[in-house]
């Protein structure tokens, strides 16, 4: 032993072995996610039985983020508005300000922020109730009683926030577009006919809306598969909890953007 | 925690609200309210030079949007550019004699495809082409025509 200790090479191996317990450790922790996320797809099926489950997630993860994606949407508008405006304004062109808010909005702006805003809001709250679940060992209890935690706890949480992702998103853009034509129209005198019908002639509903509605749909899935996996996924005490819960924000705001990045250039990188 | 009615209200109140968004989007927001549907009919239009027209462009007459022009092609025989217009069905008097020039929507604007109506008996149908047509005017184009005159007037004082 002691001869090993004197080894030159045992810095190096040390490093390597904890290099190698990192990596192991990544893809174990992928590896479960993925078992996971095929877990809860499989339980949700089984849902068309308890659909009152859903309609209870639905609430608290759709309904009570509805004010901060209402108040975002509205300010976020009304920003672009004033912003489009300035610059639009010096090229005479301040008329084409309802086309830039509306594809700026229903494009990227309308999906990612309402996706990070959601990882904030409600992907927080599934992890730290998840995780809450298992450190009280609410979850080992229900196993005891024949009930699988995946299907009775995590399906319905993934389902609502699969479901109430796309809503939200639509609900910012429509808010951001209203907000922009307010400050637009009302306020800086941008012709009302002219920002609705550059912004209907310019908007493709195949293009534009579709895209940003599957945008939002695989935001949904993201944010919420990482939330619900790093709720049950956690050392179960206080601490664990509250690093799991600091995780689900970042990984899933990291996680949307990235993925953002990719989306963007899949359908809009040729046009 | 809450009453399941009360609860359920609510979650009713969010998707019906989330809906409304995604249909004011798809009706106020895109070009789903001025397409009407897929019929129409194809004329085709023959031009020395389209630059900058793109598939989708407007078709205007009297500059109300009548159409838009839904395929452009390269004759290699003639060396000019066919382009096909689709024309919404509800506009199907439109005389044969009609012309078509090609215009720029402000000074950088996009570029669209504006009809001016002749007076012939005869009405335009499906497949027909536009005889009577003006290419785009290349900005460059006329800089050097504009310069060249310029210096031609120079010499002869």
């Amino acid at each position: 032993m002691s001869e090993k200790k004197h080894s030159p090479l045992t810095p190096l191996l040390d490093w390597l072995q904890q290099l190698g317990r990192f990596c192991l450790g990544f893809f174990e922790r992928l590896g479960r996610g993925h078992l996971l996320l095929f877990h809860i797809v499989s339980g949700i099926p089984g849902l068309a039985f308890k659909w009152r489950l859903v309609v209870f997630q639905l609430y608290s993860v759709g309904v009570l983020s509805l004010l901060i994606i209402v108040v975002s949407g509205l300010f976020v508008g009304m920003v672009l508005g004033l912003q489009g405006y300035n610059t639009l304004v010096d090229f005479g062109a301040e008329e084409s300000l309802g086309t830039f808010v509306a594809l700026t909005l229903v494009r990227e702006l309308g999906p990612v922020v309402s996706a990070l805003l959601f990882a904030g809001r409600a992907g927080s709250s599934l992890t730290a109730e998840i995780g809450l679940m298992k450190a009280t060992e609410q979850l080992s209890g229900m196993e005891m009683m024949a009930v699988n935690p995946v299907k009775r706890i995590l399906a319905p949480r993934f389902l609502a926030g699969v479901l109430s992702l796309p809503l939200l998103a639509a609900i910012f853009s429509a808010i951001g577009v209203m907000g922009g034509y307010f400050v637009g129209v009302d306020l800086l005198g941008v012709d009302d006919g002219a920002y609705w019908s550059q912004m209907q002639a310019k908007v493709d509903l195949h293009d534009d809306i579709y895209n940003g509605v599957i945008k939002s749909i695989v935001f949904g899935i993201v944010v919420t598969w990482i939330a619900v996996f790093e709720g049950y996924d956690c050392t179960p005490t206080s601490e664990g909890v509250s690093r799991a819960t600091t995780r689900t924000v970042v990984h899933a705001s990291l996680a949307v953007l990235g993925l953002d990045f990719v989306l963007t250039a899949l359908m809009f990188g040729e046009g | 925690m809450f009453h399941s009615r009360t609860v359920e209200i609510w979650v009713g109140l969010f998707v019906a609200i989330g809906f409304a968004a995604l249909f004011m989007l798809a009706m106020q927001v895109s070009n789903l309210s001025t397409v009407t549907g897929d019929d129409g009919y194809e004329v085709t239009a023959r031009f020395e030079n389209i630059s900058g027209l793109k598939v989708r462009s407007a078709v205007t007459m009297a500059g109300v949007k009548i159409g838009k022009v839904s395929d452009i092609n390269f004759d290699p025989q003639t060396f000019e550019a066919v382009v096909s217009l689709r024309i919404d069905s509800r506009y199907n008097e439109i005389p044969t004699d009609t012309s078509a020039s090609i215009f720029t929507a402000g000074l950088l604007g996009e570029k669209y495809i504006g009809l001016e109506a002749g007076g012939e008996e005869e009405l335009l149908l499906a497949g027909d082409e536009l005889e009577l047509t003006q290419s785009s005017l290349i900005l460059e184009q006329l800089i050097g025509q504009f310069l060249f005159s310029k210096a031609a007037d120079g010499d002869d004082e």
